[in-house]
């Protein structure tokens, strides 16, 4: 597939507010085991911060669109369409976030309660669909798998978390070797799912060859002419045109990025001067990681663009 | 249920382009127009179309055969292009198994064209909307036409009759008994989309088998090929 750059970022931008919001949730709920923050401020710029990720993500997304004007019509199929389930879910997650800020800068603490735990839900929810957007496409061998839902949320949750750190650093310094730890795991455990699925990936075969693509069982069938001489949609949508040993670079750039540096980073003392450092490398790196998901996926119309003349 | 489709057959095409140019005409000019072209005069031309034919060279040389191969929107029975659209454009429609694209609700998002293995989906640059083959939506429907004309523009073009139409769940049908008696196949079985439209296997394509080409060379040498370097004397 040719990576688009809209979608890369709307799901590494929307991944980490996920990300962060999930930290947050965690911390009022004690689930890090911490005492909780001293005060309402990582609450409220945090949820400002996720809600800041959440609309460039939507923003980006956008300039996918042909018709931007009518994207509100994407709602209509949500019974079938896992855009539309997106579409409908990220906008109700926002508000929730909003709301959950307003209830810690309002202190009323039943709301806090309330909206945190629908956000958590709908957070959960919306990594699920956003994954699965890219799973329900049998034939894209390379994204048909549940670790693809494992990773959008174990990358969107690591650099979350890393983001998180990086707030509490002049907010709640007392939090931040429990939120770095958490960064730090967290980064490990996707660290290690994203390898499976590259190890995965490099073994699959292709289902469709070109004796199904055209029907005849030949050993030896070579494209002559793909009926233009030009370009078209086809050759420009699913093709992205680099080299292999760019793709190899991304690959290897990505890893570094997203799980190598961080990781050193959030494991060595100093923390507080280093997380907003280890998250802007991350997240740099998860652009790699998209792109390169992207591109890693061969799809079977490409059997049928092989060749001008 | 009627499902409409197109059966080509894969031992007449001579890969003459005149259903791409009928089609082009026809569906720019009807209600699924225009087709936009981009530099169509210039260095990378560009342009949608619904139907493009392709060229394959079969077997090993010099037992080599060249297949001309058209392809279309197949109007799948289990599309998996309509499931995804988040808008309700695509749409499979029940009375003829047609599948469409509603130009206005199309918000041009392309995971439609994802969703198809086939890869006739085309967006159209101009009016960033999806389109693709519509068997002639406007023509088949058209009852001011007569019967006989009321056929996809490329099947009325085909001048050596590659391409039949008609509806293949009505086991009288010229498409139905085509797929019968000529063992006609649907393209990427493997991902269960279920082509409404067939292709008819070129008869000889087992002939370029090596291993009967071989065969068939040892009971009847090809006398017009060299047999090797002049014996000396
Ligand atoms: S050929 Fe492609 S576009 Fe046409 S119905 Fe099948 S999946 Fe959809
Ligand atoms: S490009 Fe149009 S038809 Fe295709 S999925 Fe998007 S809205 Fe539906």
């Amino acid at each position: 597939m040719n990576p688009a750059f809209s979608v890369i970022f709307l799901t590494t931008l929307i991944g980490a507010g996920q990300g962060l919001f999930l930290a947050l949730f965690a911390v009022e709920s004690g689930w890090l085991g911490t005492a909780p923050a001293t005060g309402a401020a990582l609450y409220v710029r945090g949820d400002f911060v996720a809600l800041a990720l959440l609309i460039a993500g939507l923003i980006a997304s956008f300039f996918h669109l042909g018709h931007p004007e009518r994207a509100w019509r994407a709602v209509a199929m949500w019974r079938t369409s896992w855009l539309s389930r997106e579409v409908i879910v990220l906008p109700l997650f926002m508000a929730v976030v909003a709301l959950h800020g307003v209830c810690h800068f309002s202190g009323g603490t039943s709301g806090v309660v309330v909206t945190g735990l629908a956000g958590a839900i709908l957070c959960l929810a919306l990594f699920y669909i956003t994954a699965m957007n890219y799973v329900c496409i049998k034939f894209l061998q390379e994204w048909a798998t549940p670790l693809t839902i494992v990773n959008y949320t174990l990358l969107g949750c690591a650099s979350g978390f890393t983001l998180a750190t990086a707030l509490a650093a002049s907010l709640e310094p007392a939090l931040v070797p429990t939120l770095a730890r958490w960064a730090l795991n967290l980064t490990l455990a996707a660290a290690a799912a994203r390898i499976a699925s590259l190890i995965r990936n490099a073994r699959l075969r292709p289902k469709s060859t070109m004796q199904s693509a055209i029907g005849i069982q030949n050993p030896r069938i070579v494209q002559k002419a793909q009926g233009f001489m030009g370009s078209s949609f086809n050759t420009r949508e699913f093709f992205h045109g680099k080299s292999r040993q760019l793709v190899q670079s991304v690959k290897w750039g990505f890893l570094l990025l997203v799980f190598v540096i961080p990781a050193w980073l959030l494991s060595g003392s100093n923390v507080e001067n280093k997380a907003a450092f280890a998250f802007l490398i991350q997240y740099i790196g998860l652009i790699a990681e998209r792109w390169y998901f992207f591109a890693q996926a061969r799809h079977p119309q490409n059997l049928y663009y092989q060749a001008a003349s | 249920m009627t499902q409409l489709a197109l059966v080509i057959d894969l031992n007449v095409c001579v890969g003459c382009h005149a259903c791409v140019t009928s089609c082009k005409e026809w569906n720019t000019s009807g209600v699924a127009g225009s087709l936009s072209d981009e530099n169509p005069y210039g260095k990378d031309p560009s342009g949608t179309f619904f139907n493009r034919v392709q060229t394959f060279e079969v077997g090993e040389f010099p037992n080599t055969q060249t297949v001309h191969f058209p392809k279309s929107c197949l109007h799948c029975e289990d599309p998996p292009c309509v499931p995804v659209c988040p808008t309700g454009a695509s749409y499979k429609r029940q009375t003829d198994g047609l599948v469409l694209i509603d130009y206005d609700k199309c918000i041009g998002c392309n995971y439609c064209s994802w969703a198809c293995p086939y890869g006739v989906r085309e967006l159209d640059e101009n009016q960033k909307v999806m389109k693709k083959c519509t068997l002639c939506v406007d023509r088949i429907n058209d009852t001011s036409l007569a019967d006989e004309q009321r056929k996809p523009a490329c099947v009325l073009a085909c001048p050596t009759n590659a391409r039949l139409y008609g509806d293949i769940h009505d086991p009288e049908s010229i498409v139905s008994k085509a797929i019968r008696e000529n063992g006609g196949y649907q393209l990427m079985p493997e991902w269960e989309t279920k082509p409404a439209n067939h292709y008819l296997p070129r008869r000889s394509a087992s002939a370029i088998d090596n291993e009967l080409s071989r065969k068939v060379e040892q009971q009847r040498p090809n006398t017009l090929k060299p047999t090797g370097a002049p014996s000396k004397p």
